[in-house]
């Protein structure tokens, strides 16, 4: 780790340590999966009690009668008490996650044979080792408390039911030379057992029982955003870096390494995966595992560092580094707060330097690079899609606006995505709201050039963009999709705030500028699509519910899979253009989860979302039985004109609406 | 193994939406974006991967105008480790045989053993390769999608035939290929790529460089000459569907059932 590029984690005390309280003290993650959850908080609180047991015992063996400073007297008494209470609870606890492991054998601690063999071996002998630090702790103490009791010496008290009560119970007939051989015998294996155990812990997953807290404390605090190439390279200085990206090993930032030592395998992430599930080469977990066996092969503990070779050729594939949407389901679910998609970007990175790019994205990058969109398309032909409107500004020097809606690309370009781009500027226009568009000087928000490692192209299309909407002299902006959303919040600076437009609606809506009408068939059932730039990334999953939830007489249901456990619906920006290898789609599965919870209209709030459900949709046979609608749309829809306070929409807007989609 | 690729810089035929303009003597060229000729790109790609594997150098020769400049650098972010502009104003004007003169004189000054060629460019007639190998009085293989270095001075290259099959041929150094889409992957240049290579120095050859004479190229030399650029009338029976991507797509299918080729 003292090889590894820098990373500026050591700021921000206050929110670190209340993160460190929440995800590493309090475990707030664990209870999402509810019995593994509970489980490791026993396994956790018990380890903390026992630690000071444990450190006692090995002083005892040196000084007779030894005690942890202040826990001599009645708070010790105290103390034994409720470590003997932990005690007996961590070793049923270890029992019932034995069984869980070696007979019911949750399907997500599978290893594909492509990573290996089974882990299965290791947790359960882990289990065993710490069930036999309960047991011999137990026999070491029951033996004297038996001893003390057949002396008639005062005893400590003993609850009856706790490990050491039984160990007393069940020793209490046998001759005091008996009792002394077992106590010797149970301390003597505790201590073995217990050094044993500190030796093994860093080998494998259980290095997370002391690397966690760190990791934690070490955490990402800002979510949606994407690391800098290098944290100690400025953006101007980027030209004269070597090489870009991570390429080798070495080239993972300390805490990144990290990461990969605190991994507890425990599977949650891949299983949350999208790429996972639709079978693409990709599996987090596995990135952490292969890189930790990586780095231990090329640092192994008995001998100097070898095998220098690049993660590209021989523990990574290209194909496991394309396949992932940062959808950030991973990272939303892992207990330790590990990070993926800066890992996932900064290989990206490294492929793209070395031109190991696929062919399927070359095209669109280059496009990018000359024409703005991925598309190829002309950059006049930009604001097309608004010309029969006929109100829609283009802001430059003859016009000017208080708000900017920023269209990006997907939806000025694609035919059906336009049709979002028209439903917003009719809800902005019918709302108030003085908007204008940047017309052919708007390029692509670049939010996937980014991500998928063209970090030059990426601030190439941002200056110009940052250039273009500062000269517009606009007060806020607006965009009705999500990347752009995260990519002008997060990776542009010194621009105007920036806002969703289900945020807008809200704020309309509650504002009485905005007024819906009833739903007019009862029989629709609308279910809401959390896209992962929206919800996970910028933690919006209500603004567009209470949207939804103004429209008089819906009917809305929750999937199963939903809010910060939504489930990515293929990704976007350039992901629409790579060709994966998998065994079905995203969508797919998104669609069916939505079937399951008895929708009939999906409700989108990005247009990505859009192109892929709508996608899903058609090939699982479901056309007509199942619709995708934006949010906005949906509002354009429901809009009630009649009842807008001064604002006379025109006879064609008003038919237009009417008509709907 | 020395190996020269000829490249050319056209208007990228997916970026660029292609219109003749109103006299009918070439195409409308304002608002128009260029890369390098698509097969070139894969002729570049080739040849790297081949001196990575038996060594030697690259060299990627470009002709045209000054922004041609970019595409050479381009092929350089790529790999290719030297490059050559031919550039004069008598070279404006040329047609294939012109091209084909003034590239024999490059080939014939660097003494290359191996020339690649695009088997056809975005904007041009496919012809050059062909006509440059004649001239040179070198073997010639066209539309090659597979090349093995056998020996000191032969290749195994291989080339698709009818029904998606396969032929290989061997052929002797010093030879000309044209360079057919698909015989690898070309790997991805990016802007930091070009950034890189930016300050190396590309020579410009002209014709006296080169030794050529003024009237074998050019205007003067070209003995084809364009005389027209039109849109084709609708022909008889020729149909265009409009409307959205779906509705022609449901018009296209009606069409091909009720002329009984789908069922």
């Amino acid at each position: 780790m003292c090889l590894a590029s820098f990373d500026p984690r050591i700021n921000r005390l206050a929110m670190r340590i209340g993160a460190t309280v929440r995800y590493a003290l309090a475990q707030y993650r664990q209870p999402r999966y509810p019995l593994a959850g509970i489980l490791h908080i026993f396994l956790f609180v018990g380890f903390v009690i026992l630690s000071l047991r444990s450190i006692t015992l090995v002083f005892l063996g040196i000084i007779e009668g030894f005690t942890l400073p202040g826990l001599g007297g009645a708070l010790g008494n105290v103390y034994m008490v409720v470590k003997d209470i932990a005690a007996t609870i961590v070793l049923i606890t270890c029992l019932i996650a034995m069984i869980r492991r070696g007979v019911f054998k949750p399907k997500r601690y599978d290893v594909p044979a492509r990573y290996g063999k089974n882990h299965t071996t290791e947790a359960v002998f882990v289990l065993l080792l710490i069930s036999g630090l309960m047991v011999s702790d137990a026999l070491f103490e029951g033996s004297l408390v038996a001893y003390q009791f057949q002396s008639h010496l005062e005893t400590e008290m003993v609850l009856p039911m706790t490990l050491k009560g039984m160990a007393a119970a069940v020793l209490a007939p046998n001759a005091a030379s008996t009792l002394q051989a077992v106590h010797m015998a149970a301390y003597l294996s505790h201590e073995l057992i217990f050094f044993f155990f500190l030796c093994f812990l860093p080998l494998g997953k259980h290095f997370h029982v002391i690397t966690s807290f760190f990791n934690v404390f070490f955490m990402k605090l800002d979510k949606g955003t994407v690391k800098p190439v290098k944290w100690d390279v400025s953006e101007e200085q980027l030209d004269g870096l070597e090489s870009f990206g991570v390429k080798k090993l070495e080239d993972f930032t300390w805490k990144h390494m990290l990461d990969f030592y605190s991994c507890a395998d425990c599977g949650r992430c891949s299983d949350n995966c999208p790429a996972n599930a639709v079978g693409r080469p990709l599996s987090p977990r596995f990135i952490s595992i292969k890189c930790r066996d990586a780095l231990f092969e090329r640092y192994p503990l008995w001998s100097g560092a070898e095998n220098e070779k690049t993660l590209m050729d021989g523990v990574l594939e290209d194909d496991e580094i394309w396949s992932c949407t940062t959808c950030g389901a991973c990272e939303e679910e892992c207990p330790l707060l590990i990070e993926y998609i800066d890992k996932i970007v900064d290989l990206r990175r490294g492929l793209v330097d070395e031109g190991r790019v696929p062919q399927s994205l070359q095209k669109p990058f280059s496009a990018l690079e000359k024409r703005g969109n991925p598309y190829g398309k002309m950059e006049k032909k930009r604001s097309e899609w608004a010309k029969d409107l006929g109100y829609v500004k283009v802001l430059g020097k003859k016009a000017s606006a208080q708000t900017l809606y920023f269209v990006d690309s997907i939806t000025s370009f694609d035919d059906r995505i336009q049709e979002i781009a028209r439903a917003t500027a009719r809800v902005l226009q019918g709302a108030g709201v003085d908007f204008g568009i940047l017309g052919s000087a708007e390029m692509d928000s670049g939010h996937e050039v980014r991500r998928f490692g063209e970090e030059m192209l990426f601030l190439e299309l941002r200056n110009r963009n940052t250039e273009a909407i500062l000269e517009s002299g606009v007060k806020k902006i607006v965009t009705a999709d999500p990347h752009a959303f995260n990519a002008l919040r997060h990776d542009y600076k010194g621009i105007p705030e920036v806002e969703h437009i289900c945020q807008v609606l809200e704020r309309k809506l509650v504002s009485g500028r905005l007024r819906l009408k009833k739903i007019e068939d009862p029989h629709v059932v609308y279910t809401y699509h959390d896209p992962c730039y929206l919800g996970r990334h910028n933690g919006i999953y209500e603004a567009p519910r209470r949207v939804l939830d103004a429209i008089p007489g819906i009917r809305r249901v929750e999937m199963e899979r939903s809010k910060d456990r939504s489930f990515c619906c293929g990704g976007g920006g350039l992901m629409l253009f790579y060709e994966p290898i998998e065994e079905t789609r995203m969508g797919k599965l998104r669609v069916e989860m939505a079937k399951k919870a008895g929708a009939t209209v999906i409700i989108t709030a990005c247009p990505f979302c859009m192109v892929n459900i709508e996608d899903a949709i058609k090939t699982s046979g479901l056309e007509g039985k199942m619709k995708a609608m934006d949010l906005v749309e949906l509002v354009l829809q429901q809009m009630d004109w009649g009842a807008l306070p001064n604002s006379k929409p025109t006879a064609e807007t008003h038919s237009e609406a009417k008509n709907g989609h | 193994m020395e190996i020269l690729v000829c490249i050319k810089r056209v208007p990228d035929t997916s970026e660029n939406e292609i219109t003749v303009n109103k006299e009918g003597t070439d195409i409308e060229r304002e608002d128009l974006v260029y890369s390098v000729n698509e097969w070139d790109n894969y002729a570049v790609e080739e040849a790297i991967r081949i001196r990575d594997k038996v060594g030697g150098t690259v060299t990627v020769v470009s002709l045209g105008s000054e922004e041609t400049e970019e595409v050479i650098r381009r092929e350089m972010a790529m790999g290719a480790d030297k490059g050559i502009h031919l550039m004069d104003p008598a070279l404006e004007g040329s047609d294939g045989r012109g091209i084909a003169v003034a590239l024999k004189a490059e080939v014939k000054k660097g003494g290359y053993d191996l020339v690649l060629t695009g088997a056809q460019a975005d904007d041009g007639a496919g012809q050059v390769g062909g006509m440059l190998a004649a001239m040179l009085q070198r073997p010639f293989a066209a539309l090659v999608n597979h090349i093995e270095v056998t020996g000191a001075d032969t290749l195994r290259i291989g080339r698709e035939i009818a029904g998606g099959n396969q032929e290989f041929s061997e052929i002797r150094l010093p030879c000309v290929l044209s360079i057919q889409t698909g015989i690898n992957e070309p790997r991805y240049v990016g802007i930091r790529g070009i950034r890189k290579v930016a300050s190396v120095e590309i020579p410009i050859h002209g014709i006296s460089d080169i030794a050529v004479p003024a009237e074998t190229v050019g205007k003067t030399g070209a003995r084809v000459k364009r005389i027209d650029y039109f849109t084709p009338q609708l022909g008889k029976g020729a149909e265009i569907l409009e409307g959205s991507d779906e509705e022609i797509i449901d018009k296209l299918i009606e069409i091909l059932k009720s002329k009984g080729r789908i069922k």
